[in-house]
């Protein structure tokens, strides 16, 4: 008797766990990069990155089309993907990794958390471990990643002639800025 | 009863717990991935430039890019010793292409040989893509002037109309691989004054063309027109040329060699007489530089929602 009054109240707590600690995604997350040198400074915006935040685990995965890099000059973005990351080759880079300290965040409530994320990096045909700061926004509900990290492209066998050295910083600042506005 | 909610919940927690402790790192992309169509993904590069070697390549400029084009053709190889194998001679294209939009290409040029000017426009019909739309070739269709401004020979009637000539031209490429691009070219060309009398003012020819990458910066290209032999003039031969494209930067060098020494299309499609067999190849090379002139491109327009 006791166990079938259990039930439902216990089914209530299952549902509830697995609705407020939810799969939240988006499509049209921001990501961009920075060069800055001597010569000219190059920047590109990606406004269709997909990541996905699982909030129970803390497990955090970007794709980003290569493809969808778009740089203020048109030869700039060919050269970009002819020569550099290699787009027909390698079309994505792909994060995997998650929040290494899920605890701080508490996504019922407003607040901006500063967490470190980690794990692996594709890009280029090149997988790399990455450990990053970041911050996770919260607010209405609505959870917005935003971080800034540098990568150095001799990591990931991008290599730049000699002729364009100086053109093209060998460590480039990437900006991440993604809302989760979509639930799984 | 109580027996099967204690045998419902202990299922139910053995299937959280299973989800709890499952693979360190599942793919959580995937499931989104499957949910939409594959945006759209267009070819870029097909060639590195908007020549392959003396024709056109489907490629246009983007939108206020400004091409700044030089190029070359020595004198023939068979001069001999004298005349340096070819090197003591050369005529001369300088031109400029600027991009009106991403598809729509203006270009005017003057050529030393025969005096020529030459005024043409680009429009990309259609695009390689993949995805969404899928479209297995790029099209663009090339409009071309040309106006030699040599003196007439005064021993006949002349008409100043006798000056100009005409080509129209569909190039259809696909490129098959990051290396490997082809093209055809089917080609019409008018002209108002031909030499002799039986020679026809209408002409058709079909172009095939390639280019195939050596290393990231450079590729082997190759171009050959073939007249059909009914419509052209008499004493004309097919042009063929093979080259290298060399890319730095800003500039793309193309060095080639070629039976043809004219650098406008009515001149190399339909007016080539050089004979690869006889020695009649004319080295030459274009240079061309490229500048950002015009209004700078609109950033992408970010998707709704956001």
């Amino acid at each position: 008797m006791l166990v079938k009054g259990l039930l439902p109240v216990l089914l209530v707590i299952l549902t509830c766990t697995a609705l407020c600690a939810q799969k939240v995604y988006t499509k049209n997350g921001k990501i961009s990069f920075f060069s800055k040198s001597s010569v000219e400074n190059i920047s590109a915006d990606n406004n269709g990155v997909v990541s996905v935040l699982d909030e129970a685990t803390g497990e955090l995965q970007f794709s980003v089309l290569m493809k969808g890099f778009h740089f203020k000059k048109s030869l700039m973005e060919e050269h970009f993907n002819e020569n550099y990351v290699e787009s027909d080759k390698f079309p994505k880079a792909i994060f995997k990794g998650r929040i290494t300290d899920l605890s701080k965040v508490n996504f019922g409530t407003d607040g901006s958390y500063e967490v470190t994320v980690s794990g692996d990096m594709s890009l280029h045909g090149v997988t790399k471990t990455l450990t990053q700061p970041g911050t996770i926004q919260v607010k209405g509900g609505v959870v917005t990643a935003v971080s800034t990290i540098t990568i150095r492209l001799a990591d990931y066998n991008i290599s730049i002639p000699a002729v364009v050295k100086s053109n093209i910083a060998p460590v480039v600042d990437v900006t991440v800025d993604c809302i989760y506005d979509q639930k799984m | 009863m109580t027996r099967t909610s204690v045998l419902l919940l202990g299922f139910v927690f053995s299937g959280l717990s299973i989800r709890a402790q499952d693979h360190p790192a599942p793919d959580l992309l995937s499931a989104i991935d499957s949910q939409s169509a594959p945006p759209t993904s267009y070819a870029s590069a097909t060639f590195k430039t908007t020549r392959l070697i003396n024709g056109h390549t489907v490629e246009g400029l983007g939108k206020g890019v400004l091409d700044f084009k030089i190029s070359h053709r020595f004198g023939k190889l068979n001069g001999g010793g004298y005349q340096l194998w070819g090197l003591d001679n050369a005529t001369m294209r300088m031109g400029f292409d600027y991009g009106i939009t991403d598809r729509i290409l203006i270009g005017i040029g003057r050529s030393t040989f025969e005096k020529t000017f030459d005024l043409f426009f680009k429009v990309k019909l259609l695009r390689q893509s993949e995805g969404d739309i899928n479209m297995p070739f790029t099209v663009s269709y090339i409009p071309t002037m040309a106006w030699t401004t040599l003196k007439f020979d005064k021993s006949r009637k002349n008409l100043s109309s006798s000056r100009y000539s005409y080509t129209h031209q569909l190039l259809i490429a696909r490129k098959f691989s990051a290396n490997t691009s082809l093209q055809l070219m089917p080609t019409f060309v008018h002209q108002n004054l031909v030499p002799l009398a039986t020679d026809h003012n209408n002409m058709f020819a079909i172009g095939v063309g390639g280019r195939q990458k050596i290393t990231r910066r450079t590729s082997f290209n190759a171009e050959y027109y073939y007249q059909l032999p009914s419509t052209q003039l008499s004493g004309s031969t097919n042009s063929l040329s093979m080259g290298f494209d060399i890319e730095t930067g800003g500039h793309v060098f193309q060095l080639h060699v070629t039976n043809s020494q004219g650098m406008t299309e009515k001149q190399f499609i339909s007016n080539t007489d050089g004979k690869w067999g006889k020695g009649d190849i004319f080295f030459g090379f274009n240079i061309s530089r490229v500048f950002n002139v015009g209004k700078q491109r609109r950033k992408q327009v970010t998707p709704s929602g956001t």
